[in-house]
């Protein structure tokens, strides 16, 4: 099963690539994530790994995923090592105007699951769907406020100066 | 990991289960010593079958017997990932669509190495609390991690008990849990088992263990923490009026078959529902399950604790969080 949500972030692209590239940051903007933890000494980039979980219905689901791709500022994405099968990915491209659009890919299932599997898949498909994209919006919400924040932070020292 | 374990003794690869003589009821009375229960059980079937039927009944209880006994034999190795993996959606369909479950805390299992699971047991013989802990289980810490749960040897005698040991169950003894604590893994055990399961629906709340301290005893010699499991909800899942026991008496299973309770529900399809060796289907009852911290037993009262002392303590623990969960609910079923 596959979902895909994405939205445009009123910030520049190293702004939303910081943010999603901080593993602690996923359990304050992805809706669900009850566990987003690093396993292994590598704590972003390609090779890195993290255990993590998300509550689907009456369970907590996911396991060790690994990053499989990582291009600066542009993608990210990464497969499951155990656990359900899944993939996800982001892209991130220039929008213009200082903006980026954010693009969240998510594919799941479970192999050898056959019928069963994919009745759970389809209802699944709702509540995963809508926390993903609810996730797009607290990111963009996040990032924005980081933007502001950043931005503030810079006419206070333009002020500052004699 | 791959042994097979018949009564505290092992051999590899599953022999058979004796070459002793005898007739086929004795042999089977030796060679389920790991499963006592079934095997007093089967003793005093043969003797009732002998007394009243003579050799015939006793051959037919026997060769059921033979058969039991291969599938009370626990090995460790049965249990397949897999297989496990597999069926998660299957699981969490159930789970999710028919028993809405929802499971609290499993942080507060330890992330790895052997620890001892205590539950309370409801819902009858279809057991809802254990499929919905089961699959939260495995989904949180994944298939790859060795969980066990141990279960009445009647129920791995039954048709599903293939496929149930597939899923890591194994018949509730001392020794197997030994085994599978010692092999590093989590084990879920319900020290209640048949008594609690059947309890009154109005009894639901209310964590009753019948005296049985097998867990404390089982905690300290591997050493492993206790990490008590408190469910609410399985009681709905069909009305259950009462353990049976005075039946079981009246009928003279409890001697002749060692079957202490011999419950009386309404479920559905049988409407009066006595013994549930058929199952039933439950209702969909909201299953909530709470996993509290764990208990070091040796820390908290000592060496040499006074087993009395620490079965009060868990169980009281148990019961406040029962207490607890079961005061959310504001009706029956929707919990």
């Amino acid at each position: 099963m596959r979902i895909r949500h994405s939205t445009t972030v009123n910030a520049p692209r190293e702004l939303v690539w910081d943010y999603i590239n901080e593993p602690d940051n996923y359990k304050d903007f992805m809706e669900g994530i009850t566990r987003w933890d690093v396993v292994g000494d590598l704590r972003s980039g390609l090779g890195a790994r993290y255990k993590m979980l998300i509550r689907v219905g009456s369970a907590e689901v996911g396991g060790l995923i690994e990053v499989v791709e990582f291009k600066q500022r542009c993608d990210m994405a990464w497969a499951s090592v155990t656990g359900v099968d899944q993939r996800g990915r982001w892209r991130l491209r220039d929008a213009g105007q200082g903006k980026t659009r954010v693009e969240f890919r998510y594919a799941y299932g479970v192999a050898g699951a056959g019928i069963l599997g994919l009745i759970s898949e389809r209802v699944a498909a709702p509540s995963l769907s809508g926390k993903l994209k609810q996730s797009l919006i607290s990111l963009k919400d996040q990032v924005e406020h980081e933007r502001l924040r950043q931005e503030a932070a810079l006419r206070r020292e333009a002020t500052s100066k004699p | 990991m791959g042994d097979t374990v018949k009564g505290g003794s092992r051999t590899n690869g599953g022999a058979p289960a004796s070459n002793g003589g005898g007739g086929l009821p004795d042999r089977l009375a030796s060679a389920v010593g790991s499963a006592p229960a079934l095997g007093d059980a089967l003793g005093g079937a043969r003797r009732f079958a002998q007394g009243t039927a003579g050799g015939l009944a006793g051959k037919l209880l026997g060769g059921i017997g033979s058969r039991l006994a291969g599938r009370l034999e626990a090995n460790l190795d049965d249990r397949d990932p897999d297989f496990i993996r597999e069926r998660l959606p299957m699981s969490w369909l159930l789970s999710t669509l028919w028993f809405r479950g929802e499971v609290r805390n499993l942080a507060n299992i330890p992330e790895t190495g052997p620890v001892l699971m205590v539950g309370n047991h409801s819902g009858g013989n279809l057991t809802p609390d254990t499929i919905v802990f089961t699959l939260a289980f495995n989904a949180y810490f994944g298939v790859e991690r060795p969980f066990y749960q141990l279960a009445h040897n009647l129920v791995l005698a039954s048709p599903v008990g293939p496929y149930l040991r597939k899923f890591g169950t194994v018949s509730a003894s001392h020794e197997h849990a030994t085994e599978a604590l010692d092999a590093g893994a989590a084990v879920l055990v319900y020290p209640g088992g048949d008594w609690e399961v059947h309890r009154p629906s109005w009894e639901s709340a209310k964590v009753d263990f019948n005296g049985r301290k097998g867990f404390i005893r089982l905690a300290l010699g591997a050493g492993v923490p206790i990490v008590p499991v408190v469910s609410v909800g399985g009681q709905e899942t069909a009305l259950f009026l009462s353990h049976g026991s005075r039946l079981a008496q009246l009928l003279g299973v409890d001697k002749s078959l060692r079957l202490k309770v011999l419950p009386i529900s309404l479920a559905i399809p049988w409407g009066i529902n006595i013994g549930d060796f058929l199952g039933h289907l439950p209702l969909p009852a909201k299953i909530t399950v709470e996993v509290l911290p764990p208990i070091e037993i040796e820390k908290e009262f000592g060496a040499d604790p006074d087993p009395g002392e620490v079965y009060a303590y868990v169980t009281g623990v148990m019961q406040d969080a029962l207490d607890r969960l079961a005061a959310e609910r504001r009706f029956p079923l929707i919990g």
